[in-house]
Parts: C-alpha cells; structure tokens; sequence
C-alpha cells in the first residue's frame, strides 16, 4: 500500500461490506471472510478481524502504525438478498474487476437501498405458510383457512409491536399471545377444528429458524462466542414464543 | 396421495420463507426445492417408524447437501438455501406440546417432550456439521478439484 489514505479507504470498504452482512444476518464465518479476503485484494494482507453479533472489530497492518477500526451493531435484520449482493461485490473485488472507488460506490448503494419485499407480499408469504404448515402437521385442510389469518396476524404484529417497543422479545410475546388468543376464538366459533394444529402452523413465521442455523455453523466454524449469542438470542425468541401461547393456554 | 399433499404444501412454506427472509427473487424456487427435498425425506421416514430423530438428522443433512449444491452451482451464500429448508424441521409442535403440559402442571410429560424437542434440535444441529464437515473432507482430500 502507497500511501495512509488509501489504506484507510480499504479499511472502510471492508468495514461497510462487513457491517451490511452482519446486519443482514450472514454467519460471522462470512463476515470475516468477506473482509480479509476483499483487504487481501486491495493489497493488504495482514488483517485481523474480530465479528460479534453485535460489533466488529478490525484491524489492518499497512505501511506506518498499525491501524484498528470499531463499528457496533445495534439493529439487526434478516435480508438474505444484501448477504448475497455484498458476496457477489467481494467476488468481484477478488477478481480484480471492481476497483476500490468503485467497491465503496456499490457497497454504499447496497446499504442504502431497500430491497425488501413489499410488507404486504411479506404477510401474505407468513399467512401461506402458516397455512401450509398447519396441513403439514397433520392438521386437516378444514384447518388451513382459519391458521392462514392466525399466522398472517401474527406476522403482522411481530413487525407492528418491534416498531413501537424496542424490545424484540417483548414484540414475540405479545404477538404469540394475539396469534393464541385469536386461534382460540376461531375453535370457539366453529370455524376451526383443532386448536392446538392451528396455534403450531401459525407460529412457525416466528421461529427463530435463521438464529438457530447461523448459531450452529458458528459454532463449528469455531466463533464460540457468536454462536453461543445467537444461541442465547434463538433461545430467549423461542422461550418468548411459548410464554406467549402458555399464558392463553393457562386461561382454557 | 399425502406424499404429493405434502410435497406441495412443504415446497410453498419454504419458499414462502425465503419471502419472509427477503431471499433473491431467483433463488426462491431454489429454497422451495431444498425445503421440499427435507421434508420429504423426514416424513417418510417418520411415518415409516424410523423415530422422529434420525428422520430429523437425514432430513438436515440432505437439506445441507442440496443447499451446498445450489450454493456451488449459482456462487451464492449456502445460508439462502440451507435456512428456508430447515425451518420446517424445527420441532415446533413438540415445543408446543411440552409448553402446554408444562401450563396443565404436568411436569413429567413436560420435560419429556421438551427433552425430545431439544433432541431433535441437536440432530437439525449434527445433521448440519456432518455434512459441512464431509464437504471439507472432499475439497481438501485427493477426491476434490485441485485449485
């Protein structure tokens, strides 16, 4: 490396590319990859990175004094399609067809964009799959129609209540809690059969599926302390998940 | 006839996750196929009295499998495809069973079901590493592409 300014301009690159995967829900195994490979490419090969769910640490040994960067998580979200662009970005870098003025420009443009799909879009997929998995469970298709809006409900109000409180374990409860309430005046109604079919289907969008995963592969890949976070966080989700259903379960 | 019931049913929740967690439009097809491919292999085995846990462990590994398949072929994160298919094999059911008699102060029945839930979680958990772990063997070994 050159010069001071350039070095820092990789390490800001490989900063953002590592912010928008965390943030994205990529495998800390990725994260950490992504940036060293991509400062490897840059011409700096001595890097040292240190990703937490919750915060990176990275550090580069260019020309002068070693330098150390932080950056802290404090929100995230599951956007697999940002973890797949960044990937693609960093490929490229590898490849040597994106220059690093041109890497910061994609990168900043990918964490500024929005690409999810529209709210509703997002419902309707909860509400299919809910229904989907009540039949999948062995429920009866009289069943699918009553946990297709247990779960689109529930969907909704997850997303709902993480706005207005912060606190995401507080959000799961409150909706588990509204997805049994709701499932329970269905059966009472006669418009569902089986309660217990329908409070499972419609649960299932809340599993904490991509926390239980990523923890895993973590873990094997030996960041002990990521995975054992996200396991902590997948297993707090999950236990908010059953109070939820426990406290309408203890009125019947 | 409950094998195509299922087929379908399996292949549109998994692809309906990989809405919910915003996977390429491109690769939803992909995540629906990884997802189905799981579920098949565990019901069949589940309803063929081979136990729920090492239905749960095939199913996990094949879905591993498949996803790292795709995830070679297409040159996108594994994570895409892997996590839309293993979502229908987490033991929400048995979760809900063990919370419900833990509710009615059963605790017996509780904390055996809630044993085997998180049984069946470990074997989501191994069916994962086993395969990640004999893909590294193939790269590594003679068998793989030399780089």
């Amino acid at each position: 490396m050159e010069n001071q300014d350039q070095t820092f301009e990789v390490m800001r690159a490989c900063m953002l590319a590592g912010k928008i995967m965390l943030q994205s829900g990529a495998e800390t195994y990725r994260v950490e990859d992504t940036m060293s490979r991509m400062a490897s490419a840059f011409g700096i090969d001595q890097t040292h990175s240190y990703v937490t769910p919750t915060g990176i640490i990275f550090s580069v040994e260019g020309v002068g004094p070693e330098r150390t960067k932080l950056v802290r998580i404090s929100d995230r979200t599951t956007d697999l399609r940002k973890v797949a662009m960044v990937n693609s970005v960093s490929r490229r870098i590898s490849s040597g067809e994106v220059g690093l003025r041109e890497a910061c420009k994609l990168l900043g443009e990918i964490e500024e964009a929005n690409l999810t799909y529209s709210f509703i879009i997002q419902i309707l997929a909860a509400a299919i799959a809910s229904g989907c998995f009540t039949i999948m469970f062995m429920g009866s298709w009289l069943d699918f129609l009553p946990s297709m809006a247990a779960g689109g409900i529930g969907f909704f109000l997850v997303v709902y209540f993480h706005k207005i409180v912060p606190v995401k374990f507080f959000a799961e409860f409150l909706s588990s809690f509204f997805i049994g309430m709701v499932s329970f005046f269905f059966v009472k109604f006669g418009l569902g059969q089986e309660l217990d079919k329908i409070i499972i289907g419609s649960v299932m969008p809340l599993v904490p599926g991509l926390l239980i995963t990523n923890a895993v592969r973590d873990l094997m890949a030996g960041h002990l302390v990521s995975g054992l976070s996200k396991g902590a966080e997948a297993l707090l989700t999950a236990f908010a998940i059953g109070s939820g259903i426990a406290a309408i379960l203890s009125f019947l | 006839m409950i094998y195509i019931e299922h087929l379908i049913t399996s292949f549109i929740a998994s692809t309906a996750f990989g809405i919910i967690f915003n996977a390429p439009k491109e690769s939803l097809v992909k995540c629906g196929i990884s997802g189905m491919v799981g579920w098949i292999v565990y019901f069949a085995l589940d309803v063929n009295g081979f136990g729920t846990i090492f239905a749960t462990l095939m199913a996990s590994f094949l879905i591993a499998v498949v996803s790292q398949v795709f995830a070679k072929a297409y040159r996108t994160p594994i994570i895409i495809f892997s996590v839309a298919g293993i979502i229908p094999l987490v033991p929400g059911g048995l979760a809900y069973d063990a919370m419900r008699n833990f509710v009615e102060n059963d605790y017996g029945v509780a904390l055996s079901l809630a044993a085997k839930a998180s049984m069946i979680s470990g074997a989501i958990a191994v069916g994962l590493v086993f395969s990640e772990v004999i893909n590294q063997v193939i790269r590594r070994s003679s068998l793989g592409p030399v780089k």
